[in-house]
């Protein structure tokens, strides 16, 4: 990850005097060793204080829309954030010819809170070596294994492929995870009865605080105002003000993405209830794919999405109605 | 003495235009009976029904919503109702997903000449809302007390 | 001094709710937020904060005003009164603590509010000393001791003993009530856990944080610094950080209409939405640098204006939960200060 990290400092550095763009879109180090924010580099000496390591799970593709408007924009994508990038293309929401892709390697991002819950407290620094993570605490050093710390959408990751870019770093790109278990929670869910479902999702849901945050960091959710900030829509509340409150936004907020979804995870990464939102979307993927074909939003940007989409023989609604009770 | 409160069930229907409003009509001038629990709301065609209006349907204290539509491939826009189709299949399923009883909604096709399906079906969603009994998982408790 | 067994919380707790509503920090769905506690119902020390902070408990996120009827022509209005039975708040932090003392100067001046007053008015508070704060934590740059958290009565958990020490009348009586459950002690554990605790605090890497670029009268000098730009650019414009704030306190009144049923209720709002304080001509704040720039000149020039404090408390709340890491200590250290570096 160092190696990537120099590599593409001075890339960004050259890519900006060269010209082939005035900004790059990246990392900059937070306060602490994890905490990572998306940021703009203008100049080739502030390039060199992006950061890339196992804490950079923000998906960059999104900030596109409103900062590649002009000029020519550099951007750091992992191999999940450029199925979103094509997605937006497909959309018309950002522009191919104005924005330069680097590609970037990545082999899982870890999560701050899953080591916190091991109970290592006080943590000072985290550096990754090979399969492992050692930790360093106020009290002493800590090995744990980095498959155990990975954010949630790092665990089911589908793809270590870029599908789209205009340079790699590292040059070799990955493949795709075929067995990625992404649906084993979902199905899980199916196989509970109908009331055990719903204590789930209420426990889940009710802990919703409607910040938005999953709207907002969903790359898929680009609506210029949404149906919930428009006072005139009926629906739009600030708070939940009754129980159904929470289910009519995720299931709403679930269904616009449904077909658009790229299953970036974002949603459930920045919830700061940690409500799995995921799942919810990941219901939606399952479902087209079983009913409609196998289809990936994003990963080519000229797709036609299956909820804009038909053929004359679709199954009817009563297929779900109909399907066993339990 | 005290009078037990009968289950009165709301269930909002929303017709298309140029089928299913009309079944109704012919429905109507058959003097075909649907019961009167059931309120029309007419759409310009199938397709127009989102999502949300469903569930505003039924936060606002249905206990039933059906969606009625010319039959796939009869469509008077065409190809609206093939939308519809996966439209539904997707939010019912969701709904199942958070454990909503099923047959709380429902697609059905009826075209401008089946005044006796219309009665039917009407019939038929009625008497399963009368059965499930009423909306509690759906509903916004601010709008029962 | 008062002391009880850490292990006979539960039938402390089970006192005090025997006829008084009881809210404390629970675990629910994998998230620990307050919420009333029932029978059985654990309380785990290790956890440091809550996600929503205990403003949720007097000025919650949402409640109900007032309901109206109309009947043709005729129109009911039926207000829906504020609290009027004695409840009792278990283990709120420092932070959280010094959170209500700046909604009490928000709610509790002219004019009062009477929601929140009459909480304020039933509540009984019963603060809980930080045992373990973390790095994300700078509530000592604001002044505050975590280690004498305040509030009606303070408790310090000392190895396998929680110390409880009564700070006002309500607090005397509530340590009263249960008084057969508790036995004396004198200061001395209580002394030797907070000096313990006090060593951690000197080791926060935020504690040292530089404020002297902010607070009264220095809206002209920081309104239109270039920093800004930058600052805002990463922030979603979600209300995460406003949600979470201990002393975040702006809300929206709504009306819900079935039918001939009205419910008027007010809601927490976040100036980070764009239809905040959505007026007739628009907004006043179209841009999201703007509607950046407010929250954190609200916390630390504007409400030092009004009130003669910071409506920053240091939880670490929002350090902790924005989704892109874009907090308010990033934004107080790009405004410069000496240690700020």
């Amino acid at each position: 990850m160092q190696e990537i990290e120099k590599t593409l400092r001075s890339r960004c550095a050259e890519l900006i005097n060269n010209g082939t763009c005035d900004k790059v879109i990246a990392w900059d180090r937070g306060e602490f060793f994890y905490d990572n924010s998306p940021a703009t580099f203008a100049c080739a000496d502030c390039a060199q204080k992006l950061v890339y390591d196992c804490f950079c799970g923000a998906n960059l593709s999104k900030y596109l829309i409103q900062y590649a408007k002009e000029g020519k924009t550099a951007v750091l994508l992992k191999p999940c954030d450029t199925y979103s990038f094509n997605q937006l293309l497909t959309e018309h929401r950002i522009s191919r010819e104005n924005i330069y892709v680097i590609g970037v390697g990545c082999d899982g991002m870890v999560d701050i809170d899953k080591i916190r819950a091991m109970g290592i407290k006080g943590i000072t620094a985290v550096k990754e070596d090979g399969e492992d993570l050692v930790v360093s605490t106020l009290y002493g050093e800590k090995t744990v294994k980095k498959a155990d710390c990975l954010l949630e959408k790092c665990v089911s990751c589908k793809s270590k492929k870029h599908y789209v870019f205009d340079e790699l770093i590292p040059e070799a790109d990955g493949e795709d995870v075929k067995e990625n278990g992404r649906f084993d929670m979902v199905e899980k869910l199916e196989a509970m009865t109908a009331e055990e479902r719903f204590e789930f999702w209420q426990e889940q849901l009710s802990k919703c605080i409607r910040c938005n945050a999953c709207r907002n960091a969903c790359p898929a959710c680009t609506c210029r105002k949404c149906v919930f900030d428009n006072p005139h829509s009926g629906v739009a509340s600030k708070a939940n003000a009754d129980s159904f409150e929470e289910k009519m936004f995720h299931i709403v907020r679930a269904f616009h993405v449904a077909g658009r979804c790229t299953d970036c995870g974002e949603c459930s990464r920045v919830c700061p209830q940690n409500i799995p939102l995921h799942l919810l979307n990941r219901k939606f993927i399952k479902e087209i794919n079983e009913f409609y074909g196998e289809y990936q939003a994003g990963e080519t940007a000229d797709q036609r999405g299956p909820l804009v989409n038909y053929t004359t023989e679709d199954a009817e609604p009563t297929a779900v109605s109909d399907r066993g009770d339990n | 003495m005290q009078v037990e409160k009968q289950f009165k069930p709301k269930i909002v229907a929303f017709c298309c235009n140029w089928c299913s409003y009309a079944g109704a009509d012919l429905a109507g001038s058959s003097r075909l009976s649907y019961p009167a629990d059931v309120k029309i709301i007419r759409v310009p065609c199938s397709c127009r029904v989102n999502p949300l209006f469903i569930l505003r349907a039924f936060e606002r204290g249905a206990d039933g919503v059906i969606l009625c539509g010319c039959h796939p491939g009869d469509c008077h826009y065409s190809t609206g109702n093939y939308y519809t189709r996966r439209r539904m299949t997707m939010l019912f399923s969701m709904l199942d997903y958070l454990g909503v009883e099923k047959g709380r909604t429902r697609v059905e096709w009826v075209s401008a000449a089946e005044g006796v399906k219309f009665s039917t079906v009407m019939n038929n969603f009625v008497a399963k809302i009368y059965e499930l009994g009423e909306n509690v998982k759906l509903g916004d408790l601010r709008c029962k007390k | 001094m008062k002391k009880l067994a850490v292990k006979d919380l539960n039938k402390f707790f089970d006192a005090i709710s025997a006829d008084q509503l009881l809210y404390m920090p629970l675990e629910k769905g994998g998230s620990v937020n307050y919420g009333i506690y029932s029978r059985g119902d654990k309380y785990d020390p290790t956890v440091l904060h809550t996600v929503k902070s205990v403003k949720d408990v007097f000025f919650p996120q949402c409640e109900s005003m007032a309901s109206f009827v109309t009947a043709g022509k005729k129109f009911e209005v039926a207000p829906i009164a504020p609290v009027d039975q004695s409840f009792t708040v278990f283990g709120v932090r420092a932070c959280d603590v010094r959170g209500m003392e700046a909604l009490d100067k928000v709610f509790l001046s002219d004019p009062v509010d009477s929601y929140y007053a009459a909480r304020r008015a039933h509540g009984t508070v019963i603060s809980v000393a930080c045992s373990a704060p973390e790095e994300t934590c700078f509530c000592t740059a604001f002044g505050i001791d975590p280690t004498n958290p305040g509030a009606d009565i303070q408790a310090v958990i000392a190895g396998e003993d929680i110390l409880f020490s009564a700070n006002t009348e309500k607090g005397i009586a509530l340590l009263d009530k249960v008084a057969d459950l508790l036995s004396d002690t004198d200061d001395s554990a209580a002394d030797d856990a907070k000096a313990s605790i006090k060593e951690i605090l000197n080791k926060l890497p935020l504690a040292d944080i530089d404020l002297s670029a902010w607070g009264e009268g220095k809206t002209e000098e920081l309104f239109d610094r270039p920093e800004w730009d930058e600052l805002c650019k990463s922030c979603l414009g979600c209300g995460t950080c406003t949600y979470v704030c201990p002393t975040c306190q702006c809300y929206d009144i709504r009306d819900y209409k079935v039918g001939d049923k009205t419910t008027r209720y007010r809601c927490w709002d976040s100036c980070m939405y764009s239809d905040f304080t959505m007026a007739a001509h628009g907004t006043n704040r179209p841009d999201k640098k703007q509607r950046f720039r407010q929250r954190f000149m609200h916390k630390l020039v504007y409400f030092p204006d009004r009130y003669g404090m910071f409506s920053c408390v240091g939880c670490g709340r929002c350090v902790a939960k924005c989704p892109v890491s874009m907090n308010i200590v990033k934004v107080i250290k790009a405004m410069g200060g000496k240690n700020n570096g």
